[in-house]
């Protein structure tokens, strides 16, 4: 069944063409469950293939399938193929799975557009490109992925472009997106001069011959790379912005999907990176987790919260690669998928009761109104916010440790962190759907809450219970239950994959320290913002409203200093370049004047002059020659 | 026409048929009298069309194996002088060759001149068999003769067909390309002479650069001659600023021909009779000419960034393009100049495209003005598609065209230009910026009642897009068909590169497998005690 794969990507791209060509005519709902079906198909066909890699023996768990060379020169070798291991189909299960609930969910939520189907042609699109992004079995395959998810990102967060927000939001992204995409190409190009191959299975056993300076310099560039993807520090400050899309697109693409492919595509390359590299992912990932986490605690829009939490569950993520414990991170990206999307999914059920209403000051009391929603909403809160047994707290719970076994200065980030996690999302879930109501359904803005369709509900349901049971894929102690360690580990053959050395005793006080930690958090939400005992004054400060300011600095520079360099390099094309050349021409002219006072028409003569020529020489090379 | 039956008893000359169709059918269009409306454009397509035929069948019947030049005619011209009508084509020009062949037709078709089609058609004509001559000639005076006359119906299209400046801007284009002739015309004089030996004089391109008569100063002399008149067509930063008034003045086909093939013969030039003829000064100068292709492809893109008027942008725009084929051009990598050769092909498709949808953008709203547009997405959702995609295959988006050639122009010059090609990449952070600025500001946003009223793109517009948004997706998911024929003549010019001087290009990178799952020998290096495993 391993041969099935070329299926998965197939479907969706082929419920992208037909869309194209018949999207219009097919309409709502149609196109929308056309859309829908190419992507539980193709969960359907990773499903098979995953059943088939079961069946091989587990370190042979590795299938490539060639189509084509797409780009073969001399020594280059870059093929249209995909590769079938643990890791690529670890992703793309949850990637078709949570795609497809997410398509279903689009149908209810997209209802009454006028572009309904355009919105679903992207979506098929962006499958297929994710598909391509973690099925490639190569750096450039991934590539066209990455680049793909990338343009697909942009098409929809400008979805409602009328709107100047939206339309600057998609530019920002893809622009910066690029700056990430330089160190891609770079790292590449640097991988393949030096090893001689783009193919990941030749990567990990060729590994060996980079030096440790080249080997970082590599490690480095996918940084870059992945930082700009995957939201990190310094590269971050699209991610906010692109909530402008409409919310499925904020949980497929920009919660549980694509921003994810950084964490990918460094686990993916474990063999080249280097220990000096992995510190600075480290780094670099809790700084993003406390950053984000404190930007997320003052914002007001529903969607903004969520959007700055997931950048500091990415900068988990990136602490897990940097602790070498990959197989965390790829379990806290599961983890996450399930209910940083059912979180995601469950604020646009909440916007669309409360008809397009973002600000979480105008909200409360929704539980009564919209029961299953604030049921899976809550779920998703306490999953993320670390409580056991949820499925949040097992994989940030090994993150934790890992970064305890890294560094205890890491560690202490992580955990306040993870109180502030909790803090936040406690505080979003009690002004959202507990407390007074602050809207009201006669006066000016009259709003009317209320469940939303089953079309809508369902996938928050079905992703409700896997944010539950998700941590039963790794859990600690007993080894038997780490199947998704034991299951992932042959990719890392050729890396070096951190085995956790604490004893048993650390790891449990360990978790009860990060359990106190979120209860913590938890029971500050509820006197501030529940039972109202605290103040909340100096809760929200504008500095962390403005998220320190980093982005209002960057738009400082580039509108500013960065434009006006810009147009003093234009001003010096058209003024001193181009003015050169029409000076020399007037001196050339003012000659001319002084020898020739037929100065009229001068160009004109000359060019007829030329053109008999060239007319002449034609002739006599026709008579003259053949 | 009798005169060419003698000739074609062995085998038909049919590259000599593809220069001359498209000339015979600009005589015949001269001939026939004005007054017969719809006539000479058709017959422009048929001819032209014809042409094309021919160079789809050149592609393939060529022979994918051979490196040297193929469907080769020699006849003798003025033998006194050594002068031959020499026509080959190769892996190189092969397809510039078809691109040629394909555009004039759906150029003369999809495109309305707006005025004297006659005379339009005729200059078409004669600019399609002076570009073929100029890609297909072999010989150092038939080339020079092609590549000046090209320049004429190429004046004529911008100053009889263009827009309010385009007396000023043809002017400029001619005397700037004029003065490059110039020096191009004495440093082949020079060459031939010096290089004559004992069986005279010879003006024969492949007899020259095998001969390497020249001592080095002089080769370096002649090739900086050579080069500039190059530079001035591709055009490179700072020889650059006839591009932007030409591409803006002329009329919209003219503008798709400038950009497809016109600027080619500079690209082209530089390799065929830059690193063939005079390898060694190739070699010399090739850190001042990568240094310029860099600069070219930042400042092209910074300038185009703060552009007001969106032909322009787009044409400021091929100023960066062109920056990446030179750097290709002088990594001496297979992979480097072959990606400059798949490049000159995907640059004339999708900047060929976006002048033709800003020309139907101005046909709509008769302004080109970024800031008077705006929202038009909403008017015209199909016309914004198709900008997107060719937007996108400009920007370089892998699974289109530009990324291809691209990628290899990259990754090639990365073994041999490390830095510049380090620089170089960013280029590509800024394609997407002036290109995505331009379109939110002129497709999205709120439309004002004039934007809402701008017509959606019409069948007969789209059916003209149609081949190069094909063209953008074919070459972009299966660019092997070109490459396969590019690679050997391409890696036998680097070879000639190597025999010519001391350059050597870097040797394929084989690493043995280490099967060791061990990582106690991973990242071998100066510091292996850093190396402790966790």
């Amino acid at each position: 069944m391993l041969e099935l794969i070329w299926l998965v990507p197939a479907l969706p791209l082929a419920g992208f063409l037909t869309l194209v060509a018949f999207g219009r005519r097919l309409g709502e709902p149609l196109a929308g469950w056309l859309a829908t079906a190419a992507a539980g198909g193709s969960f359907i066909a990773t499903v098979l293939v995953f059943i088939g890699l079961l069946g091989e023996d587990g370190h042979s768990r590795q299938f490539q399938q060639v189509l084509f060379d797409w780009i073969p020169l001399g020594s280059l070798k870059v093929e249209a193929g995909f590769l079938v291991d643990p890791l690529s189909i670890t992703m793309a299960l949850f990637i078709t799975g949570v795609g497809s609930l997410i398509h279903l969910y689009s149908i209810g939520y997209m209802h009454g557009d006028e572009k309904f189907s355009k919105f679903f042609i992207y979506l098929n699109l962006f499958l297929f490109s994710m598909l391509m992004l973690v099925f490639g079995n190569n750096l450039i395959i991934t590539f066209l992925g990455w680049e793909g998810v990338g343009a697909c990102s942009y098409l929809l967060i400008s979805f409602w472009h009328t709107r100047e927000s939206a339309a600057v939001a998609g530019k920002k992204a893809f622009v910066t997106n690029r700056v990430g995409d330089w160190g891609f190409m770079v790292g590449t190009f640097l991988l393949w001069t030096t090893i001689g191959t783009v193919t990941y299975a030749e990567i990990g056993p060729a590994a060996h011959a980079l030096t440790s300076t080249t080997g970082t310099a590599v490690s480095l560039l996918f940084l870059v790379a992945a930082a700009g993807k995957s939201a990190q520090l310094p590269l971050y400050v699209w991610l906010p912005d692109a909530m402008e899309g409409p919310t499925p697109v904020s949980a497929l693409i920009h919660a549980a999907t694509m921003v994810t492919s950084g964490v990918y595509l460094l686990v993916r390359l474990n063999p080249v990176l280097t220990d000096d590299a992995l510190t600075v992912v480290a780094i670099i990932g809790a700084a993003t987790a406390l950053f984000a986490a404190l930007s997320a605690v003052a914002q007001h829009d529903i969607k903004k919260v969520l959007a700055y939490s997931t950048v500091s569950q990415l900068g988990y993520m990136f602490l897990a690669i940097g602790s070498g414990a990959y197989v965390a991170a790829i379990f806290h990206v599961i983890t996450h998928a399930f209910f940083k999307a059912l979180l995601f999914l469950g604020s646009g059920s909440v916007i669309h009761g409360m008809h397009d209403e973002q600000d979480m000051r105008k909200m409360g009391a929704l539980r009564a109104l919209m029961p299953i929603t604030a049921g899976t909403f809550i779920v998703g809160w306490l999953a993320i916010a670390g409580v056991p047994p949820f499925s949040g707290f097992w994989s940030k719970d090994e993150i934790l440790l890992a970064a305890w076994e890294k560094s205890p200065v890491l560690w202490v980030v992580g955990l306040v962190t993870a109180l502030l996690t909790a803090y936040y999302m406690s505080r979003q879930v009690f002004l959202v759907f507990f407390g007074e109501a602050r809207w009201s359904e006669e006066g000016d803005h009259p709003v009317h809450p209320h469940e939303s369709p089953w079309t809508m509900w369902v996938p928050l349901a079905v992703l409700a219970v896997a944010a539950v049971a998700g941590g039963a894929m790794n859990l600690p102690l007993v080894a038997d239950w780490l199947v998704l360690e034991h299951f992932l580990e042959p990719v890392f053959e050729h890396g070096h994959l951190h085995h956790f050395t604490s004893s048993t005793g650390t790891k449990v006080g360990l978790a009860v320290v990060s359990v106190v930690a979120g209860l913590i958090g938890i029971s500050f939400a509820a006197g501030a913002w529940l039972l109202r005992k605290i103040s909340t004054n100096k809760l929200e400060p504008e500095f962390l409203e403005n998220a320190m300011y980093v982005d209002a600095a960057y738009a400082k520079v580039v509108g500013g200093p960065g434009q006006k360099g810009f147009d003093m390099f234009a001003a010096f094309d058209s003024n001193v370049v181009d003015g050169a050349v029409n000076g020399a021409g007037r001196v050339v002219q003012m000659v001319g004047r002084f020898i020739q006072p037929a100065q009229s028409g001068y160009m004109r003569q000359y060019a007829i002059g030329i053109a008999l020529g060239g007319l002449a020489l034609v002739i006599w090379l026709l008579t003259g020659v053949v | 026409m009798t005169m060419f039956a003698s000739s074609a008893t062995s085998s038909m000359p049919i590259l000599t048929w593809l220069i001359l169709l498209p000339a015979v059918g600009a005589a015949l269009i001269a001939i026939l009298p004005k007054s017969m409306p719809g006539l000479h454009r058709q017959l422009g397509v048929l001819f032209s069309g014809g042409a094309a035929g021919l160079s789809i069948y050149v592609a393939t019947q060529f022979d994918t194996h051979s490196s040297g030049f193929q469907f080769e005619t020699i006849q003798e011209w003025i033998p006194t002088l050594g002068i031959s009508w020499h026509v080959g084509v190769d892996g190189i020009s092969l397809w510039l060759v078809v691109l040629t062949g394909l555009i004039f037709p759906i150029v003369l078709a999809g495109i309305d001149p707006h005025g004297d089609e006659k005379s339009y058609t005729a200059w078409m004509l004669m600019l399609q068999a002076g570009s073929f001559g100029a890609f297909l000639a072999l010989d150092l005076f038939m080339f020079f003769v092609f590549f000046e006359i090209v320049l004429v119906p190429m004046y004529m299209l911008i100053s009889g067909w263009g827009y309010a400046d385009r007396k000023y801007a043809a002017t400029k284009f001619f005397l700037y390309t004029m003065f490059g002739s110039a020096l191009m015309l004495v440093a082949m004089l020079t060459l031939v002479s010096l290089s004559a030996g004992d069986g005279g004089l010879t003006f024969d391109l492949v007899a020259l650069a095998e001969r390497q008569a020249l001592g080095v100063n002089t080769a370096r002399w002649l090739f900086l001659a050579f080069a500039f008149a190059f530079a001035i067509k591709v055009p490179v930063a700072p020889i650059h600023t006839w591009l932007p008034d030409a591409h803006t003045q002329a009329p919209t086909g003219g503008s798709v021909i400038l950009a497809a093939v016109m600027l080619k013969l500079g690209t082209y030039g530089l390799l065929r009779f830059g690193l063939y003829l005079f390898p060694e000064a190739s070699v010399h100068f090739a850190p001042l000419l990568v240094t310029v292709g860099v600069i070219g492809i930042i400042y092209g893109a910074i300038v185009a960034t703060v552009q007001g008027d969106l032909k322009r942008l787009v044409a400021y725009s091929s100023v960066a393009h062109m920056g990446f084929i030179v750097l290709g051009t002088f990594a001496f990598t297979t992979q480097g100049i072959s990606g400059s050769v798949l490049q000159m092909v995907n640059h004339g498709v999708s900047t060929g495209a976006l002048f033709i949808l800003v020309g139907m953008l101005y046909e709509r709203r008769k302004t080109r003005a970024i800031d008077e547009l705006s929202g038009i997405q909403k008017a015209a959702p199909i016309f914004a598609a198709v900008f997107t995609v060719s937007m996108l295959s400009s920007v370089g988006l892998p699974g289109l065209n530009g990324f291809a050639g691209e990628f290899l122009i990259l990754i090639g010059s990365f073994e041999t230009r490390r830095w510049w090609t380090v620089v170089a990449a960013a280029g590509v952070i800024l394609a997407a910026l002036y290109l995505l600025w331009a379109y939110q500001r002129v497709f999205h946003g709120e439309p004002t009642d004039a934007d809402l009223e701008t017509p959606e793109m019409r069948g007969s517009e789209a059916l003209l897009m149609l081949p190069f948004i094909a063209a953008m997706v074919f070459l972009g998911v299966y660019p092997q068909p070109l490459l396969e024929r590019i690679e050997p003549s391409v890696d036998a010019l680097v070879t000639h590169l190597e025999e010519h001087t001391d350059y050597e290009r870097p040797e394929d990178v084989v690493i043995v497998p280490s099967d060791e799952p061990d990582s106690s020998d991973e990242h071998v290096d100066e510091s292996e005690s850093e190396e402790e495993d966790h």
